[in-house]
């Protein structure tokens, strides 16, 4: 290289590391590679170079170019970053700042655990039934075997409207069993159903109250018997309470829509209130063979077909599942206690994500 | 029903202990509510002598004193004012447990003198109130023997639940066949004998009315001394609740907890004439032996003498007849009463008594000539006097009855590998005799005691069941009822746990759906409403009628005829109205602002279908404070997005609703809505709650609702999308703010928009509203933006510039608005 070209270099190179801006920069650049740039000027001068050295001239002009125009770049970019770097400095949040608000509502815990009923016994092969909450007299008790006089009635502290030209007066239902009444009549079997829905009773104290939630199973087949009732009851239970070996006990009793009836005891301590350890029973469900009446009532020859259902709380079993002591705040609405015991809507019972 | 281990033990030969027996009648059916064993907890306290009680050196009011507990003298400083020397008492040793002061002992020092034991107070075993001074017992009381022995303590008393089916244990005697056919020992024989009359006359019985009474027995006995009984049944009673009140009363409370065998004695020296008629009340009043006058109507049974009802049969007994001790003859009844009457005379008067709770589960009519022998007998040893011979009305009625079981159907029902010797043998213990055996099944005579099994059929029939099918189920339950009866009891004897579970066989390698489509729709519902920000509620369905009234109809057939309080007695409209309360609720616990939802029922008719599933919610106050963004309060337009939110993920089609301001009454009528599907399915409503509603709650900020009728959404059609529309020319947008006189509503703007040309057009949304000064009166501004979707080609200025005022005089013509 040339002196002329030696000292372009050296020139550029000192103009642009003096260059502390994009401005001054940018004047550099003009300087050189502009229309009356330096670099420009030696390029159109190349025309003037004897012939003989313009060959090697040119070529030595070319690679003075390429030089330049890679330093040029690189001290463009060196100062973008810095001049970033500097701005960056100034740009400041304050990261502790709460989130923008984004209200999150909540499932109620009975809804939770209806949910996670259903997806249970809809394991099992189960569907879920409706019926009304306001039911005649032959559904909540007449076809389920509990005529006017029995004993059974009087348990049930019975809610009434008003009635109407002769009939008794319709009641609120006070168990979900008018729905397998219901179930019966307009599906032939087999039937494998749950129901899950508000039921009334006339009581209200801290472990009763006047409208609670039931879940009712009915299970009919040709050949399912009181076996099949423990080993479907057991499987609940277990997977409801996520306790694999939570102890179950079956006592012999009396409801007059089942024979033989009995109701179901889990194993639990009654001090702690921990379920699956400890001496003590506590009882969570009934269940019976179907009645054979209650089948008959409803056409179904109980010759040829029979089967099982269950009764139980669903605020009991939530209850017992979340360590509740008291039943009335499930009905309060009170926001403190459902922001405690609410459950994010995101994330429904779903078996493979575990109950 | 109470009773006490001895007394159970005489009617069952048993060594078992108490905790097998507990276990045992939990297993067969008989549930055990409780063991109240008052001895377990003083079983450490023992008899002592008090050989010195000499006053203590430095306390005025202690006293020293040597105690010789049967094991070793000790020292004990007693407080008591009746220590004293030579005296019996009751003494605790260090370690033991003091249940009523709760204490366990040790040994110490008081002011300087050893005290190593107490001696105690009846308060302080937890026995009474008495805590003048130390118990004193008689001067044979023996040294060293434990108290509760000693005091007859050490009788645990045993407390079950008796099921409705089972009358027969509603006895002690009931209650020992079954733990004797459990295995628990051996029933002793009841044989009493027959004691003769000595005497003629007494009172006669006549039935009038024989359904309510088929069959009843009576004698008298002259020449009685009522006077209180002697302890033995005195403390028998008192074990399990009852108050001794004279021997004679005391002996029919004796058997009916004995023999479940209700018994009731006259005062003959009170009756009037020489009969006693049982027929229908007749609208007089009677004073029953509790103090309270009842009126027997036509459907209860009475007994009543020359002077009128002396009795409501079989559920109380009349004042004026009762024996006291004047009683001199007394005649003794014993009956057999149609149990559903019983049932029912008790239920319409609402009386619990022990004889109805034994009489309405229906009792063993055999036992009936036995029972009134026993009763006699106890009768003459206690109070003395001569029989009359047993008088009676009616007869006893046909009670005997088979039952056939296969062998099979303990498996094929029952689940259980029992055999058919085991089966037959556990029938044989529960007093069923075999009338015929073979290789498949047994038929047994079933005993008189257990009207439970193989009992009339009573069917209660669907009336949608033709008459065919209906004999067909009758004969069906025939053969199939008397089969479980015997199968619950094999099972029931052997224990449910010996029962092996057996998972329940799948119906298909992977289960269907669970829920119906408007099942998940409900489901969906729920989540939506929930990620929208509001909290589930469960609340009453029923409210106070005042409360409910203004937000909607509150027929007569919704009102309960028995509320649990004033405040629940009407089934509510709409859920919004048992919100609002949650909102008011909140608010009073200084948490105005809540956004609340509930899917649950709203009542319309008292038919079948007259409840509607339906999603509320209520927002109230205002919106969160923060940082980053201001606080407002809630307004309709937020219960508008709720609703629209649940409706998209219920999957109403959005574009075909029509929204007109005629919501129901309990909304602002200026700032609220309806929503239809078409012109006639109405799905819901949201907008401010009223203000008259808000004042009556006593809420000061603003409060918005909706509601939406989930079962009015038509079902959800199952079907495959089609394409997506992924056109490959860029879409243009193009805004346009329109004047239009204030009353015009957003709706119309965009749908003439929409309408104006439907290929290219593919969307419209509102993005400005502006009303203010800078508009003329009466007009408002809305800025919309129109996309165009170029289907084959890329737009033109021109066709650009035509589709612009296609759009500008569809909205015109529509609305008559002008482009600003």
């Amino acid at each position: 290289m040339t002196d002329d070209l030696l000292a372009l270099k050296t020139e550029t190179d000192a103009a642009l590391a003096k260059a502390q801006d994009l401005r001054a920069w940018d004047a550099v650049r003009i300087a050189v590679l502009g229309r009356n740039g330096g670099l420009t000027g030696l390029l159109r001068d190349l025309g003037k170079t004897p012939p003989e050295q313009r060959r090697e001239r040119g070529a030595a002009l070319n690679q003075l170019k390429d030089a330049l125009t890679a330093a040029i770049e690189a001290r463009k970019t060196a100062l973008e970053a810095t001049a970033l770097d500097a701005r960056l400095t100034h740009e400041r949040i304050d990261p502790t700042l709460p989130p923008r608000p984004r209200e999150t509502g909540l499932i109620h815990p009975i809804a939770r655990t209806m949910e996670e009923i259903a997806a249970i016994f809809g394991a099992m092969g189960c569907t879920l039934s409706d019926g009304p909450d306001v039911e005649s007299d032959w559904f909540n008790f007449g076809a389920l075997n509990i005529p006017a006089h029995h004993p059974a009635r009087a348990d049930h502290d019975t809610f009434y409207l008003p009635a109407r030209e002769g009939k008794p007066p319709p009641v609120l239902r006070t168990h979900t069993s008018p729905v397998q009444i219901r179930t019966m009549l307009t599906h032939k079997p087999p039937i494998r159903t749950i129901v899950i829905g508000r039921t009334y009773r006339a009581d209200h104290d801290a472990t009763h109250s006047p409208m609670f939630h039931q879940c009712e199973g009915l299970i009919i087949d040709r050949d399912l018997n009181l076996g099949h009732l423990k080993g479907c009851l057991i499987d609940f239970l277990r997977t409801f309470f996520n306790i694999a070996n939570l102890p179950v006990r079956f006592r012999s009793s009396y409801f007059p829509f089942t024979e033989p009836s009995m109701e179901v005891d889990i194993g639990w301590n009654r001090r702690t209130g921990e379920l699956g350890n400890g001496t003590d029973w506590l009882e969570i469900l009934g269940s019976g063979m179907v009645h054979p009446r209650v089948l008959a009532n409803c056409g179904i020859d109980p010759r040829e077909w029979q089967g099982f259902a269950w009764g139980m709380g669903v605020e009991r079993v939530t209850m017992l599942k979340h360590g509740m002591s008291d039943l009335r705040p499930f009905y309060e609405s009170d926001i403190r206690w459902l922001r405690h015991y609410g459950v994010n809507p995101l994330a429904p019972t779903m078996l493979h994500e575990g109950v | 029903m109470k009773f006490s281990l001895s007394w159970l033990k005489t009617h069952l030969e048993t060594d078992a202990s108490l905790e097998t027996i507990s276990d045992t009648l939990t297993k067969i059916g008989l549930e055990l509510e409780g063991v109240e064993n008052r001895g377990a907890a003083l079983s450490a306290f023992r008899i002592a002598h008090v050989i010195e009680a000499v006053q203590h050196p430095n306390a005025d009011r202690l006293r020293a004193c040597k105690v010789d507990t049967g094991e070793g003298i000790v020292s004990v400083v007693c407080g008591a004012p009746n220590a004293r020397t030579g005296m019996k008492a009751v003494f605790a040793a260090p370690g033991a447990f003091i249940p009523g002061t709760g204490v366990t002992l040790k040994i110490g020092e008081i002011r300087g003198v050893q005290s190593a034991g107490m001696l105690l107070s009846a308060r302080e075993m937890g026995l009474g109130e008495d805590h003048a001074g130390i118990i004193e017992l008689p001067g044979d009381a023996p040294v060293g023997m434990a108290y509760v022995t000693y005091a007859g303590l050490d009788d645990p008393i045993i407390d079950i639940s008796v099921t409705p089916n089972r009358g027969d244990c509603f006895s002690v005697r009931g209650v020992a066949r079954d733990l004797a056919a459990a295995g628990l020992g051996v029933l002793k024989p009841f044989r009493p004998n027959k004691v003769p009359a000595s005497i003629d006359g007494g009172p006669r019985w006549h039935i009038d009315f024989p359904d309510a009474c088929p069959w009843i027995l009576g004698r008298a006995i002259q020449n009685v001394r009522n006077s209180p009984s002697p302890k033995w049944l005195q403390d028998r009673l008192t074990s399990v609740g009852l108050r001794p009140i004279n021997a004679l009363v005391d002996v029919t409370n004796f058997f009916t907890t004995d023999l479940g065998r209700p018994l009731h004695v006259f005062d003959v020296g009170k009756l009037t004439g020489g009969v006693l008629t049982l027929r229908r009340g007749a609208g007089e009043t009677i004073r029953a032996l509790n103090g309270k006058d009842y009126i027997v109507d036509p459907e209860d049974c009475a007994i009543c003498d020359a002077a009128g009802v002396q009795s409501i049969a079989g559920v109380i007994g009349g004042d004026a007849t009762g024996c006291d001790e004047t009683t001199r003859t007394v005649f003794v009844e014993c009956a057999l009463f149609d149990p559903v009457r019983i049932a029912l005379t008790g239920r319409r008067h609402q009386i619990v008594s022990d004889a109805r709770q034994r009489f309405e589960r229906g009792l063993d009519p055999a036992l009936m000539p036995d029972a009134i022998e026993a009763a006699t007998a106890m009768i003459l040893e206690l109070c003395g006097g001569e029989p009359g011979p047993v008088v009676s009305a009616g007869a006893e009625p046909a009670w005997q009855r088979d039952a056939t079981m296969r062998f099979a159907r303990v498996a094929g029902l029952g689940g259980s590998d029992i055999s058919a010797d085991e089966a037959v043998a556990s029938l044989e213990r529960l007093g069923f005799t075999v009338r015929s055996r073979d290789t498949e099944k047994v038929t047994v005579a079933v005993p008189s005691w257990r009207n439970d099994v193989a009992a009339p059929v009573a069917l209660d029939l669907s009336p949608s069941l033709s008459p065919e099918m209906a004999a067909k189920m009758a004969a069906a339950c025939a053969v199939i009822e008397p089969e479980c009866d015997l199968i619950e009891e094999v099972l029931r004897l052997k224990g449910l746990d010996a029962v092996p579970p057996v998972s329940l066989p799948r119906m298909a390698p992977v289960p269907l759906a669970t829920l119906t489509p408007k099942q998940q729709r409900a489901a969906l519902a729920r989540r939506t409403l929930a990620a929208q920000g509001l909290a589930e509620c469960v609340t009453f369905s029923f409210m106070a009628v005042s409360d409910a009234a203004p937000f909607g109809p509150t027929p007569d057939e919704l009102r309960l005829t028995n509320p649990i309080a004033a405040d629940l007695d009407q089934l509510r409209p709409t859920p919004v109205a048992t919100l609002a309360l949650a909102a008011q609720r909140n608010a009073a616990r200084f948490y105005p602002d809540v956004a609340l939802f509930e899917v649950g029922p709203a009542f319309r008719t008292d038919a079948e279908d007259g409840q509607c599933l339906t999603a509320a919610g209520v927002r109230a106050g205002s919106t969160s404070r923060s940082w980053a963004r201001p606080a407002r309060g809630v307004d309709a337009m937020d219960a508008k997005a709720d609703l629209w939110a649940v409706m998209a993920a219920a999957g109403v089609p959005l574009d075909s609703l029509t929204v007109t301001p005629d919501a129901p009454g309990f909304y602002h009528p200026g700032r609220s809505g309806s929503v239809r599907q078409g012109p006639k399915t109405l799905l819901g409503s949201f907008g401010e709650l009223h203000p008259r509603i808000l004042a009556s709650l006593g809420l000061t900020g603003p409060a918005v609702a909706f509601e939406l009728n989930l079962d009015a959404i038509a079902e959800p059609k199952r079907r495959r999308k089609g394409a997506p529309d992924l056109p490959a020319f860029q879409p243009l947008r193009r805004d346009f703010a329109f004047l239009v006189d204030s009353g015009v509503t957003a709706d119309a703007v965009l749908r003439a928009a929409r309408g104006a040309d439907r290929t290219l057009i593919a969307g419209v949304s509102l993005f400005d509203v502006y009303e203010g000064e800078k508009l003329p009166e009466g007009k408002k501004s809305l800025a919309i933006e129109v996309v165009f979707q170029p289907r084959d080609h890329t737009l033109t200025d021109a066709e650009i510039e035509t589709a612009g005022q296609k759009v500008v005089a569809a909205v015109a013509k529509a609305t008559g608005a002008v482009l600003r």
